[in-house]
Formats: C-alpha cells, structure tokens, sequence
C-alpha cells in the first residue's frame, strides 16, 4: 500500500492542487483566518441551538454533546463517484444476497464457499429468523458501507454495517449548514445535492411492506431520547412525516402491529427500527427488554409487518464474515469485485495468527465483533506493554481477532486550532435497497480532528464533514 | 398522532405557561417588595401552595440572618432557579423541553429551537454566583423568550390534533394560575372578603394586576382608579382579557370541542369544560361578591382541578 500519505487537495501531480478541490482551495486562500474562525463559531451556535446533538449512554440530559463539524468540505470527483457508486450497488446486492441465503438454504456454504459455522455459530445469528420470505428478498435496507482512501485510485472497503447504522442525519444537517455558511462556494462550483435522502428512505421503507396498500404505515421505532442517536431517530421521522415510536406506543394483537392514538389503534406495516435485534421483542428475545414490543416477532413471521433492517444482519457485517464478501461477490453475481477489502489477517487461521502476534507493532488488532474504535489495537501508536497486553487477549481467543496493515487514510485539509491543516478521514455513503438501489451523492465523512490520528469515530474525537460530489462537467 | 404525542404536547403547552406565570410573579412581587414593606414572599409561595418547600429549602441554606432582603433574594432563586422545586421557571423550562424533545418530529423548528435556545441559556447561567441584576435579566429574558415560544407555535404549527393538545394545556395552566393568583391575593389583602375597605393599598392591588400584566389593560377598561372588585372582574370574567380566568375556559372548551369533533366521541371532560366556561361567561360580579369570592374562586379552582384530572383519563395523558 502507499507509503506516503495521499491528500486529497495537494496530492496532485508535481504537489498541485487536485482539479477537484480548484474552488475550495481557491476559497481557502481567499477567506482570511478570523473569518473562517467567525464561521466556526457560527456554526458550533447553529448545532447548539438546534439541538443536534449526540449524547453518551448513561450522561445525565445536561451532557448532551455536539459532534464537531469542519467547515472545509471533502469533495470528491463526478468519476470518482461513478466507480464508487457502481462499486458499492454491487457490494450491497451481494450483502442482501448472503442474507437471503444464510437465512434461507445457506447455498453458498453447501458450495464450500462459507464454512457453515461462519453462519450459524455467529453470535448474531437469529434462528428465529430462518425461512422467512422478506419484501423483495431485502434484509440489508439501509447500508453503510465504511471506504477509505489511500491513493488517487485506491479505495478500500474498511467495514460493512447492515444493522442499524447511523449518521446520515449530519449528511443533510452538514449540508444545510454549508450552504448558509459560504453560498459563495456553491456558486463557484456544482454540487450534487442530497436533500432527497429522506424521500427516497421513505420511498424504500414503503416498497417493502407485505400488505399491498398503496400507503402503508411505516413508523420509526426509538429506543427513546436517552439514545445516542436519538437526534437522528427524531429528525428522520420529522423528515419523512412518519411517526416517531417508542416500544410502549405499540402492541400486538391477533398478530397484527398497531399503534396506540387517541383515536383508537392504528395499524403498523413497516417499522423501520433502530433497536437493536436483542430488545425488539421480550417474549422472543431479551426479556428484560423494555425497548421493544411483545409479540412483534410473531407478527414478523406471519407476514404482517416488515421490520427494516431484517433480524440478524450481524451475521453478514462482521468483522470476521467481511473477508468473505468478495467471494459472495463472485457466487452470487458472478462477477470480479469492484471495490477491494484491505488484506486481512484471520485470528482463526493458524499461519494468520502466527503472523498477527509476530507483526503486532506495525499492524491493526480488531474484534470481530467490535465497533465504535473500541477493542482495537492500533501497533504502530500503541507502547510495548499495551501491545504485549493485547497479545494475551489474542492468544486467549484467536478466532475473536483479525488483523489489518495499518492504512495511511487519505487526509483533506480541516480547520483546526493552528490554522487549516491536514487530517485523516474516512467516508460511509448510505446504501438504500429496496426495490431499486438508490445512494445519495456522497455520504458521512468523518475526520480524526487530532494531529496523525488514524480513529475518525465520533465517540473518540472525530469530527464531520460536508461531502461533495461535483456534477458531471 | 401517537397518545405520548398527545401527551408530551399537553405538558408541554402547561409547562411552559407555568414558566411563564412564575417569571411574572415573581417580578410583581419583586417591585412590591420594592415600594413597600410586606411580608410578599411568603404570599407567592402560597400561589402554588409551596410554603413547606420553601421553609425547607431555606433551612438548609441555613442562612436567616438578615431576614427581609435576604429572603426575598432567596424566595427569587427558589421560584426561578431552584432545580428541587418543580414549579420553579429552571424546572418548567426543563420539563417543557423534555417533552418537547420527544416529539421533535411533531413540532416546527421555530418551536423547538425558542425553546431549546431558552434552556441552553439558562442552564448555562444556573451555576456560580449570580448579582441581582443577573436575576432581574434572566427573569426578564425568560418571560420574553416564553411569549416567543408561544408566538412560533401560534404562526408555525399545524392546526391539527397535537395543537389542540398543545392548547388545552396552556390554557387549563393559564387559567388555573390566573385563578390561584387572584384567590390567593384577595385572601391576604382582604382577608373578611368584602370589597369596599378605607384602607386600600394601592400598590399591592396593581401589584395583584402585574402578576398577570393587566395593569394598563384595566385602566383602558375601566378608566377609574383601583378598585378591588374591578380588580377581580377583570381577572375572572372579562373575556376579553386574554389571561382571566374566563378567557382561558374558552379557549379550552374551544379546544375540547375541536377533539371532539375530531374523535367523535364526548366523555365526562367535555361536559366539566362546557359548563365551567358557560359559569365563567354568565357569572356577574355583584353575585359572585353576595355568594363570596373566595367560595366561588374555590368552587372554580377545585373544578379546573377534576378537569385536568378528567382529561386525563378520557385521552390517556397521565
């Protein structure tokens, strides 16, 4: 992989600026330092007053947080989408594939493709689940696929998330902000625009309803405002003109879902939820839970209600079953992979692990079932005692880790304390499938705000940014 | 539109009216407090019936020394500030927003934000020391920033189920506010009930006027000067006034008959609002001093109270 880290403004040929980034380099040099730091200021009001917040588990209401947002957009060329676009279609129509099939007659396992207990030892795997015939054959309906980028044409899939994955939410609110923040950037240059994400999400939730009503119900489902993510639950809702529900607002009956309003229950098609599998239903998986709805998963199997995404779609984004989406690729639609995995090391292959702990230092540990940048290790930041610390932890339980050569993430310049410098990021477009496969223009990217650091989550310091895909000159 | 909607919209409508109740109070009480020497503060706990709280939250501050201006900058931090005390302007706003944030998706942006901007200032000037000037602006900017909050709500949210919610809550709080406020007062300023007395106060009654800001309004009504069964007809049964006692049962037999006819169905609630407003709109002043005030504002005080508890019930809000 490229040695030298790849900068999306200045690495173009003999150190020039990139076509791309003509206007906002244009734009930087031509706005002076206070104005750009009025503008922050602005904009950390803007979020505030909004409300656009993210708040950890278990801080009290008062700790509500702002993720920081960069006011200098990541802009990405109209062919550079193109090839990512195709890429990603292709990758989710396999993820749904897998899904369908891992659910169904497990197909690609009987092949020799997917050992058998990839699939059915997983711990996310829902039994329950089995032999469902879903809308479509959808399980993966909101995709987020995780790409980084290390040369002019190097992009990497770093993680598939076909669970419940967030963020899109600062995709529009970003945008917003930009566009009152410098219209004079918009102007000077043709930005695709992503207003219509919330009609298409709706467009996709609506398709795959079991019961051929021309406007079934889809409702939001929230574990409440304590969530993280809660800001996003409400503003999608809000965008989408659906109801924002809480386990409590629903019940069933005679195995169909409805909604309790003072005009009377009100009957559920689609509920597109963003709780997790564990707390959806008490009597079928966690009891405890008192996030979910009683019975929800019989009404699920009967076919009276479509929860979006499907139940165990853990088992196709973990960190482990990723090393075999290009295969899925080549099974399922017989074609060569467009977007690439970056080389991955498997704890539970015995010359990888040999590999992994001799290389420790100059490599990335994760687990497999890890998220957030939590039970990772980084080797080349990391002292010698936390690498031999997590040496025992990999030892312990081989097949929970795999490994990765440590990526120089492409770094786009970001406005930090000292000026405007620049700083490694990722990016996560939105896949939506449906009937069709629609991807707004863009997606999230995310900025590790520290100098040289590798980790863009929000939960260890990373910030966002506005994303541009520039229109076909 | 969910039952929680219904209900986080009601409560909402009701704290932010106690909000902003409360910040007028305790500026009428403060310029009171100011021109003359009465023992005030006690009197404004008693409007929400919070003597016990206060004596109690006093207590542990342990600090009585120079009674008088101390307690009245005391009573200030424990009507606006005090987190403990429920009915405090901090705690209104808090719970306003609480309920407001659940139901994000069913409010305008210009509500949610006056609000949200509102909290954001003042539990951001809750802590440290505060000067009586910073009490007099944050009170000061409370009750405007309260009037706005309303004034998006009435220009920006749609006419639809929750608004009447939205309504029906403010104005049940307004009304019952406006009733303890006058119930209260009359009592301590005359206490025998009878309203023609030698030696009227005259600072306390257009005090009695300020808590609900209605000092102008009654001299363009009456264009005389106090008199304390003026007073009390403009607070109870003018219509006109857009805080009395009969105003606000209007508008939440208003709002009633609006569900009413959206669910098409009537219940016990609907009954209680329709004759509590019918009372208010054909009571006359003369008669409501021969019954006597305080039995009539007490009669009225205890049916606003089983209405609330009646909607309650009939809209699943508790």
């Amino acid at each position: 992989m490229a040695a030298k880290t790849f900068d999306e403004m200045r690495s173009g040929p003999d150190g020039a600026v990139r076509a791309p980034y003509a206007g906002v380099a244009q734009w930087l040099a031509s706005t002076s330092a206070e104005r750009l730091a009025a503008t922050r200021q602005e904009v950390d009001l803007f979020y505030r007053r909004h409300g656009i917040t993210f708040g950890a588990y278990g801080a009290a209401e008062g700790s509500e947080t702002t993720i920081p947002f960069d006011i200098i957009p990541r802009v990405i060329a109209w062919d550079e989408w193109q090839y990512l676009h195709k890429g990603l279609t292709q990758r989710v129509r396999a993820l749904n594939a897998f899904l369908a099939d891992a659910y169904g007659e497990r197909e690609i396992c009987r092949a020799g493709v997917i050992p058998e207990t990839q699939v059915l030892m997983n711990a996310e795997f829902v039994a329950m689940a089995q032999g469902l015939e879903l809308p479509g054959g959808v399980h993966a309906h909101i995709a987020g696929i995780d790409l980084v980028r290390v040369g002019e044409k190097d992009f990497y899939v770093l993680e598939d998330n076909v669970r419940t994955p967030s963020g899109v939410s600062y995709v529009l609110e970003n945008r917003e902000v930009m566009m009152r923040l410098a219209p004079e950037l918009f102007s000077a240059m043709h930005v695709l625009p992503v207003a219509d994400y919330s009609e298409e999400l709706l467009a996709t939730l609506r398709s795959v309803s079991f019961s051929d009503d021309a406007e079934p119900n889809v409702v939001l489902l929230t574990p409440g405002h304590y969530n993280s993510a809660y800001f996003e639950h409400a503003f999608l809702a809000d965008e989408m003109g659906i109801e924002l529900v809480k386990g409590s607002d629903l019940f069933v009956d005679e195995g169909r879902v409805y909604m309790r309003t003072p005009r009377g229950p009100q009957r559920v098609d689609v509920i597109y939820r963003r709780v997790d599998d564990g707390f959806l239903d008490p009597l079928a998986m966690r009891p405890d839970s008192w996030l979910g709805v009683a019975g929800l998963l019989g009404a699920l199997r009967a076919g009276r209600v479509n929860i979006v995404n499907a139940l165990g779609n853990g088992v196709a984004d973990d960190k482990s079953t990723y090393t075999y989406v290009p295969e899925m690729i080549r099974f399922y639609l017989g074609e060569a992979p467009i977007l690439q995995n970056v080389p991955t090391h498997r704890g539970d292959r015995p010359d990888d692990l040999k590999y992994m702990l001799e290389h420790l230092a100059e490599i990335v540990v994760k687990e497999v079932h890890g998220s957030g940048g939590k039970g990772m290790l980084v080797g080349p930041t990391s002292s010698k005692k936390e690498i031999a610390e997590f040496a025992q932890l990999v030892k312990a339980r081989p097949e929970n880790y795999i490994a990765q050569p440590t990526l120089a993430l492409s770094t786009c310049p970001t406005f930090v304390a000292q000026g405007v410098a620049p700083r490694h990021v990722d990016l996560r477009p939105f896949v939506l499938s449906g009937r069709k496969i629609t991807i707004v223009p863009g997606g999230l990217t995310r900025v590790a705000l520290k100098e040289g650091s590798l980790v863009v989550n929000s939960s260890q310091g990373g910030g966002t940014k506005d994303t541009w895909v520039l229109a076909p000159e | 539109m969910l039952s929680s909607t219904a209900k986080n919209v009601y409560w909402m409508g009701r704290y932010l009216q106690r909000a902003k109740t409360t910040a007028r109070l305790i500026e009428a009480t403060q310029r009171m407090a100011l021109q003359s020497s009465g023992k005030e503060a006690e009197g404004v706990v008693a409007i929400f019936g919070m003597e016990e709280e206060f004596r109690h939250s006093q207590s542990q501050e342990g600090q009585s020394q120079s009674q008088g201006k101390r307690q009245l900058v005391d009573l200030i931090d424990f009507l606006a500030f005090d987190e403990s005390n429920p009915s405090s302007i901090v705690s209104s706003i808090g719970s306003a927003r609480r309920n407001a944030r659940e139901e994000r998706n069913n409010i305008t942006v210009d509500v949610w934000e006056s609000l949200n901007g509102l909290w954001l200032e003042l539990s951001a000037k809750l802590r440290g020391k505060r000067t009586n000037l910073d009490r007099g602006a944050l009170i000061e900017s409370a009750k405007k920033q309260a009037v706005m909050i309303f004034g998006a709500a009435q220009v920006t949210l749609l006419r639809d189920e929750a608004y009447n919610f939205f309504q029906l809550g403010a104005f049940l709080e307004r009304g019952d506010n406006t009733a303890r406020i006058l119930d209260v007062k009359y009592h301590r300023l005359l206490p025998d009930g009878r309203p023609h007395s030698d030696t009227l106060d005259y600072f306390a009654w257009s005090e009695v006027l300020a808590c609900i800001g209605a000092v102008r309004t009654y001299r363009r009504i009456y264009r005389s000067s106090l008199d304390p069964m003026k007073v009390a007809e403009l607070m109870m049964l003018r219509r006109d006034v857009p805080r009395s006692v009969h105003h606000c049962l209007w508008m939440v037999d208003l709002s009633m008959r609006e569900l009413a006819d959206t669910y098409g169905t009537r219940g016990e609630a609907d009954r209680l609002a329709g004759e509590l407003h019918a009372r208010l709109r054909y009571a006359r002043i003369d008669q409501v001093f021969d019954m006597g005030l305080a039995k009539f504002l007490g009669g009225v005080r205890d049916d606003i109270a089983t209405l609330s508890d009646e909607i309650g019930r009939q809209f699943l809000l508790d």
